[in-house]
């Protein structure tokens, strides 16, 4: 009640502000005006410490390039684990604790897919490079900025204990997660609903030292899996990588494990904690398997089906996904639970009440988001059906491999292999 | 011989596709570019569209929040009865501390002459609540309002207030124009 009353008092005010504004149109309308001061008191000035210099921001970049082209040095010329460790404790202490995990390259996929769909956002040419730079270094040198320039990478390769090897089905299955978790952040970001990459970053916490506790928990889960089973986020989440590794498939060069010819001597089969060695093709297991032609055109034929079902799934969860989004989450609990307009306690829908905005027009701008995601749904859908139904074709095409040979999509390029070894140059 | 062959098919096929994937990454960046700034981005508070709703204390990423109360002088009719400062129903009009608003005394009184007082705030105390603001924008002149203090603010991709805002009062800023401090009235759009 006296809430009521203060706030029509409020409106009263405003409007009688807004009348004496337009006869005096210059002048100010302070309620209290500012005193004459008669001891000559002379009042401060309002604090407002700078930001962070812009051409610190673009120094980070020149750090970046630095770091990534020793990388690319370390491991593709050098062939140094010592000097990729080194190179990710830099990369830990600087990008990660000292500039708090924020941008990152995996985080500026967001800013980059925002500049395309929102036209009142235009990316930033330092967040635009922390995308670009990563990319283009991949498609010549493989994934260096995963061995030595990526805080998240380093933080988990730098604790990796006693790696288990994953079976490969499990493997494949897993590395499905970034592809969804990929078309989601892209899908999340186009529609200007949340940047969901920064949101369940889980290390970006230990970084800041500082987070919410459920962050806390998911980041120290994270590094105590990362233990056993090495580097989790990349191999099984980082949407990222995805990039990367599409570029690293097709990467001009490429670290190899061995200097010269491979001499077969097996040394470094379990050398790789991320299981990304791929061995020398067994003849007669693949004649025994049966894994022919045959299953080649079943699994290809599929493949539109795949999609086709993709696409449906995206357009029945559409609903659910956009949700997410404030707005439609607004219009939907006032449109389900009318009632909670009297809810003094709901600060989103009094402060929607006091903002004068129409139901009707939030209703509009909810439904217009909500055609927007049902077609991102549908795209995001058939873009993850395209993805399994590559992915299990993949799984019947046999290369053949003479020698053990890093898998160019899935190596990190951390150099571990090349310790193991044992031809010289 | 045929391995030879099969071999630079691949390199050609391998070649094609980083071209194709090269020209992709420069279509990308060139569109980007073309919209791109060379300032930076800075989450900022539009004082004008807050309404002091208390999410800035507790959603920040930092805590203490980023977000403190920041005191326009030009504003300031430096009451003695300041709403920012003291409590509405305050049955006294003595500073102790059950009269006064914020909840963590971050906001130091000054006398300066008969019935004049400078209100100060501290900015290690303040955990940006806005309950001074709400005060001072019903009852003075609004001169106290919040904004995220660059000193402060970790500058997160996606500002994690902005994300809860209900009056959607926070937005990019260019770094170079860092804030939005109310000037004096005819800086305010339309009411
Ligand atoms: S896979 Fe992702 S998180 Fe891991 S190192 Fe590469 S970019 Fe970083
Ligand atoms: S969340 Fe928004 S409305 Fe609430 S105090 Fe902060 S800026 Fe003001
Ligand atoms: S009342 Fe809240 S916003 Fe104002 S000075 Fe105190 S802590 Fe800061
Ligand atoms: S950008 Fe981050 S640190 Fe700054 S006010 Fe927002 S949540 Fe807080």
């Amino acid at each position: 009640m006296v809430i009521n009353i203060m706030k029509k008092l409020k409106y009263i005010f405003i409007t009688f502000y807004f009348l004496l504004s337009t006869f005096y149109l210059f002048s100010q309308e302070q309620r209290f005006p500012k005193p004459e001061f008669e001891t000559g008191y002379e009042q401060p000035s309002t604090i407002t410490p700078e930001p962070r210099a812009l051409a610190l921001e673009y120094f980070d970049v020149l750090i970046l390039i630095i770091v990534l082209s020793l990388a690319s040095y370390f491991a593709l010329k050098k062939r140094s684990r010592q000097g990729i460790l080194w190179l990710s404790v830099f990369t830990l202490l600087y990008f990660g604790f000292y500039r708090n995990g924020c941008i990152c390259s995996i985080g500026s996929i967001q800013n980059v897919v925002q500049s395309f769909f929102d036209p009142a956002y235009s990316i930033s040419v330092t967040a635009l490079l922390f995308f670009i730079i990563p990319l283009i270094f991949t498609l010549f040198f493989g994934r260096t900025f995963c061995g030595g320039a990526c805080p998240l990478g380093a933080i988990q390769d730098l604790i990796v204990v006693k790696p288990i090897s994953l079976p490969k089905w499990l493997n494949k299955t897993l590395g499905l997660i970034p592809y969804i978790y990929l078309a989601l952040a892209v899908l999340f970001a186009a529609t200007g609903t949340d940047y969901i990459i920064c949101r369940y970053d889980p290390f970006v916490g230990i970084f800041r030292m500082d987070a919410k506790f459920h962050m806390v928990v998911l980041g120290i889960s994270f590094l105590l899996m990362g233990m056993f089973v090495a580097r989790p986020y990349c191999r099984f989440l980082c949407p990222y990588g995805v990039l990367l590794s599409w570029m690293s498939r097709f990467s001009k060069w490429h670290l190899s494990i061995t200097p010269a010819a491979c001499i077969q001597c097996k040394l470094c089969t379990n050398s790789c904690p991320f299981d990304a060695i791929d061995f020398p093709t067994n003849e007669k297991e693949v004649i025994k398997s049966g894994l022919g032609p045959k299953r080649f055109i079943t699994y290809a034929v599929i493949i539109p089906l795949w999609v086709a079902a993709g696409i449906f799934v995206g357009a029945k969860s559409h609903t659910f996904l956009s949700k997410a989004n404030p707005d439609v989450y607004l219009a939907e609990l006032l449109i389900s639970q009318p009632e909670l307009k009297n809810d003094p306690e709901n600060i989103d829908i009094e402060t929607f009440l006091a903002s004068g905005k129409s139901m009707e027009t939030l209703v509009e701008e909810a439904e217009a988001i909500r055609a927007d995601f049902y077609i991102g749904s549908m795209i995001a859908g058939g873009f993850i059906g395209l993805v399994i139904g590559f992915t299990l074709l993949n799984t019947v095409v046999f290369r053949r491999r003479q020698d053990y040979e890093p898998h160019k999509g899935n190596c990190f390029s951390c150099s571990r292999c090349q310790d193991y070894c044992p031809v010289e140059k | 011989m045929e391995k030879n062959k099969t071999k630079n098919r691949r390199e050609f096929i391998q070649g094609g596709v980083r071209l194709s994937l090269s020209l992709a990454l420069g279509g990308i960046s060139g569109m980007a570019v073309s919209s791109a700034i060379k300032d930076d981005y800075v989450w900022q508070i539009d004082p004008f569209l807050c309404t002091q709703c208390g999410k800035c204390a507790t959603d920040c990423i930092m805590a203490p929040s980023a977000v403190k109360c920041v005191h326009a002088f030009d504003l300031c009719g430096y009451c003695d009865l300041c709403g920012g400062y003291l409590k509405p129903d305050a049955n006294e009009q003595s500073t102790a501390a059950e009269n006064q608003l914020c909840p963590t005394a971050a906001i130091e009184r000054k006398f300066i002459e008969e019935p004049y007082f400078e209100y100060h705030i501290d900015e290690d105390l303040c955990m940006g609540c806005g309950k001074c603001v709400a005060g001072c924008t019903s009852f003075g002149n609004g001169s106290m309002h919040l904004q995220i203090v660059h000193d402060i603010c970790l500058n997160c991709n996606q500002c994690s207030i902005a994300q809860v805002c209900p009056s959607d009062a926070i937005s990019r800023v260019k770094a170079s124009e860092a804030y939005k401090v109310k000037g004096d009235f005819t800086n305010k759009p339309e009411v």
